[in-house]
């Protein structure tokens, strides 16, 4: 590592930036990933009043619920900001401490989600209850995924952080999560709005 | 005990037909002679350090390239056994599950396994040498998605013996493809098939998306970039736009089969047309995904060909880009007869038909480029010249077909499966062996034969026209698409007769194509000078075939056709290239887990299809520690040495 980054300065323009090119590449890829919540979306919408005599949103939404875990995904969005904050101004310790008040809030998120479909499915609220059941599920579900995911990366990043420092390569990870986040905390504002405030109005 | 395991096997392993049982035998041979050959010859290292953890662009273009062939091969046996038994009226050929089978497995492997790694294919070996750079922007990237692409299609082409293979269509429209009507496992098989290769390719848009934006030789604009790049560029942003639908779409089908959603069902609030939607707005994106690179290439071929530079640039750049959003506002012309009303449906047959403008701009502009032009007929321009006419005629029954009052009648008749033919083997078929006959050289360092060649060309031209004109006629004449067998007093007997000859004639094309390259491995004209058709762009400005890093220096580009101008430059000095300076070049280490991760994939995909999740399970963790392990890796590059650039360039004949 140490070597190639040696090298990497003495040859900066034989080759381009590679970490500027990898955030490149991945906000296109959100670009994709907004495309897929998009699509996911726009079944739900088909779909949401097509509850074929089962539950409508109204009876199965819980909002106290709801609101805390949006309270909470707001919440870790803005300490994984401070975690960059504390990554420009090199403070690794700050920045990994942020990093974990994001992981548990981003945590405490997804064990409030699991708890809020084990009910409705113990209500007898399933995916195959109804097509706007299968929406739901699927919509919130899959942002639900990507959270875990983003969960799992963020602890592999405080490991290589914790192993190499502040450098090019883990400030670029760093960065990159973090737009993750603020991502999944847009679509989060936008599943609140459509799904459960739509669905409880 | 014993009867258990015949009893599984009996509904793993397809039985009860004589053609399989032939291609089960087929197989296991085959297997057997590659493991005996690898072993018998010690190839297993070389095959694992050279090829399966390759992340050099012009061998994973190579190894699309081939794993492109076998796939027409298969979708050709595919056409070739459904023209067979559909020669004559009340044949016993194929029975009707069977037939179903073929004509879904045909459109979808000649689609999505065939076309698209074919497009892949020159996209790797083409682009990153025409923008003069060394690599793409994510090597490792991309050799991830060669080998999602590669295990989703053996997953989706063992269904031929393990299991059952999909039966409800290229596009798989439910009720038929939901468990209600397809209870095998055939329809798991499609979904992850092409979940896992659609990974790869919406990876690969984005790869190559940020490569053509940044890692262009210094000095080439957006406007001097070659025509090829451009509808790169123009392709990638498609499959960017267009493929997450897709994943989502077959997504929820899996959620329908797999947890009993009701997405598309005909219960429970589900609504099938929502899929029929949903699958076209990547759907008919997808077509132009596949015929765009195929414009680019004939923009190539026209002006090197012609030995001029090409007409309009400025035009063809936008036509590809209004096209490119055009893409997206077509969809519902595939189901005009859903009834959307007057109004929608006028909508998308405007907008259908407004995509014929650009196209025909870009036409007129291949026209005008040759016009008075010194035209060379080598076998990339040959191609080139078949192409116009035909899709010229086939985007005409397009713009019939668009009209969507009259498309009530001609809707999923003979007409349809004449006019896509038209597009997509006219168009993008012969578009990508005019491609490959153009960039063969640069890949292989020989061209191929001419002489088979033109036995090749002539035989699937005149096929297709044999094939598919008498299949308009049989549209008119009420034969619907996806009929297994018909009767004698329908009189579409000499028709179809002739449409069977038609479709034989292009196999034996086919058949002199693999001949070609046989013999031309052995006796083709070896390229010793990099630039065998003296070439426009940067990719013939080093030797064939391209060393692995392969610009020596990255040359300095000043305008449009930059190899082109260079040769003047050179002409008007007297002087070869100046002396210049090497410095050590930064590569990408080659990886094993971009191979490891796909296998992970494929065992996820086939616990998935056959509901065993212990596997899937096993399979998706194994995926996860495989990006876990990337992730861990810091040492992922190297530089070679100037001693050894500098010898490598000594033996391809190159002065430093
Ligand atoms: C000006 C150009 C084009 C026009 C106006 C056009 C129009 C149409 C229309 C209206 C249909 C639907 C007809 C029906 O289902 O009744 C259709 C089907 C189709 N077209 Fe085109 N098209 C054009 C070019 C292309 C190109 C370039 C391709 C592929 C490279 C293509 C591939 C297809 C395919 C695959 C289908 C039918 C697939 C299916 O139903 O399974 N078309 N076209
Ligand atoms: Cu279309």
């Amino acid at each position: 590592m140490e070597h190639a980054a040696s090298h990497h300065k003495h040859h900066h323009d034989d080759h381009h930036d590679q970490e500027s090119l990898k955030t490149l590449g991945f906000w296109i890829f959100l670009v994709t990933d907004c495309i897929l919540f998009g699509t996911l979306f726009a079944t739900y919408v088909v779909l949401r009043t097509n509850t074929a005599g089962g539950p409508v949103g109204k009876e199965i939404f819980d909002v106290a619920g709801f609101v805390a875990e949006t309270f909470i995904l707001l919440t870790s969005s803005f300490t994984s900001g401070l975690a960059v904050l504390a990554m420009h101004k090199g403070k690794i310790k700050e920045l990994i401490t942020w990093l974990i008040v994001t992981a548990l809030l981003g945590l405490a998120f997804i064990g409030l989600e699991i708890n809020e479909f084990y009910h409705m499915v113990m209500e007898g609220a399933t995916i195959s209850t109804s097509a706007f059941l299968s929406a739901f599920f699927t919509l919130v579900g899959t942002h639900g995924l990507h959270v875990s995911f983003g969960l799992i990366w963020m602890i592999a990043i405080m490991i290589q952080l914790g192993r190499h420092g502040i450098n090019p390569v883990t400030s670029r990870k760093v960065y990159n999560i973090c737009l993750y986040w603020h991502f999944l905390d847009v679509v989060w504002i936008f599943l609140f709005t459509v799904v459960y405030l739509m669905g409880v109005m | 005990m014993w009867e258990k395991i015949k009893d599984f096997a009996s509904t793993f392993f397809v039985t009860g037909d004589p053609l399989i049982y032939g291609a089960d035998v087929a197989i296991v041979l085959t297997t057997f002679a590659i493991i005996f050959v690898l072993t018998y010859y010690k190839k297993w290292g070389w095959l694992w350090r050279e090829w399966l953890t390759t992340v050099d662009h012009k061998k994973i273009g190579i190894m699309y390239l081939i794993a492109s062939l076998l796939m027409l091969f298969r979708g050709g046996v595919d056409a070739l056994l459904m023209r067979l038994q559909l020669a004559l009226p009340e044949m016993h050929f194929l029975h009707s599950e069977h037939y179903n089978a073929i004509f879904t497995t045909h459109g979808t492997i000649m689609i999505l396994f065939m076309a698209m790694p074919m497009m892949f294919a020159l996209f790797n070996i083409v682009v990153p040498l025409q923008i003069g750079a060394r690599d793409v922007a994510y090597p490792f990237l991309n050799a991830l998605s060669f080998w999602l692409f590669f295990f989703g299609a053996l997953l989706f082409n063992i269904s031929f013996v393990i299991g059952g293979s999909p039966d409800s269509g290229w596009l798989a429209y439910p009720p038929l493809s939901e468990l209600s009507h397809s209870p095998g496992v055939g329809q798991n098989f499609y979904i992850w098939g092409i979940q896992i290769s659609g990974i790869g390719s919406l990876a690969t848009g984005i790869n190559f998306l940020v490569t053509i934006l940044k890692m262009r030789a210094p000095g080439m604009k957006l406007m001097d970039m070659p025509m090829f790049t451009w509808s790169v560029l123009a392709t990638c942003i498609l499959i960017i736009f267009a493929f997450p639908i897709l994943t989502v779409t077959l997504g929820l089908l899996f959620v329908d089969r797999f947890f009993g959603g009701h997405f598309f069902t005909m219960d429970g609030g589900g609504n099938p047309m929502m899929y029929v939607n949903l699958i076209w707005m990547w759907g008919h994106p997808e077509v132009y995904i596949v015929i765009l690179p195929a414009f680019g290439i004939f923009s190539e071929i026209v002006s090197t060909f012609s030995r001029k530079k090409i007409f309009g640039y400025k035009s063809m750049v936008f036509a590809m880009m209004i096209i490119s959003v055009l893409a997206f506002f077509t969809w519902v012309h595939h189901f005009f007869t859903m009834g959307a009303g007057a109004d929608v449906n006028a909508f998308f047959a405007v907008t259908t038909m407004a995509i014929a403008i650009p196209t025909g701009v870009k036409v007129f502009n291949w026209l005008f480029t040759m016009f008075r032009g010194r035209i060379q007929l080598k076998q990339p321009m040959l191609w080139t010249l078949a192409f116009i006419p035909c899709f010229a005629v086939g985007g005409a029954t397009g713009v019939m077909l668009a009209v969507a009052p009259a498309d009530y009648q001609y809707h999923n008749s003979y007409f349809l499966i004449a006019h896509f033919h038209q597009v997509l083997i006219g168009g993008v078929v012969f578009g990508y062996l005019a491609g490959i006959y153009y960039w063969w050289p640069k890949m292989f360092g020989f061209k191929l034969d001419e002489r088979l060649g033109k036995w090749g060309f002539w035989l699937w031209n005149i096929g297709f026209y044999v094939c598919f004109m008498p299949q308009y006629a049989l549209g008119f004449m009420g034969m619907t698409r996806r009929v297994y067998t018909y009767g004698w007093d329908l009189g579409w007997a000499p028709l179809n007769f002739t449409s069977t000859v038609g479709a034989f004639l292009m196999g034996a094309g086919f058949v002199f194509q693999i001949w070609q390259i046989a013999y031309s491995i052995k006796h083709g004209e070896r390229d010793r000078t990099g630039d065998p058709w003296n070439g426009r762009t940067l990719e013939w400005s080093i030797p064939s075939p391209a060393p692995h890093y392969n610009f020596a220096v990255i040359p300095q580009v000043k305008g449009p056709d930059a190899w082109w101008e260079m040769k003047k430059e050179m002409q008007q000095d007297g002087t070869k290239k100046k002396p210049v300076q090497l410095k050590p070049i930064h590569m990408p280490k080659n990886s094993g887990i971009p191979f490891i991760m796909s296998v992970f994939w494929f065992i996820a995909g086939f616990g998935f299809t056959f509901s065993w999740v212990w596997m899937a399970v096993f399979g998706l963790i194994g995926v996860g520690i495989c990006l876990l392990a990337r992730s861990f890796q810091y040492d992922t590059d190297y530089y070679i040495p100037v001693k050894e650039i500098e010898r490598t360039e000594k033996a391809l004949g190159r002065a430093v």
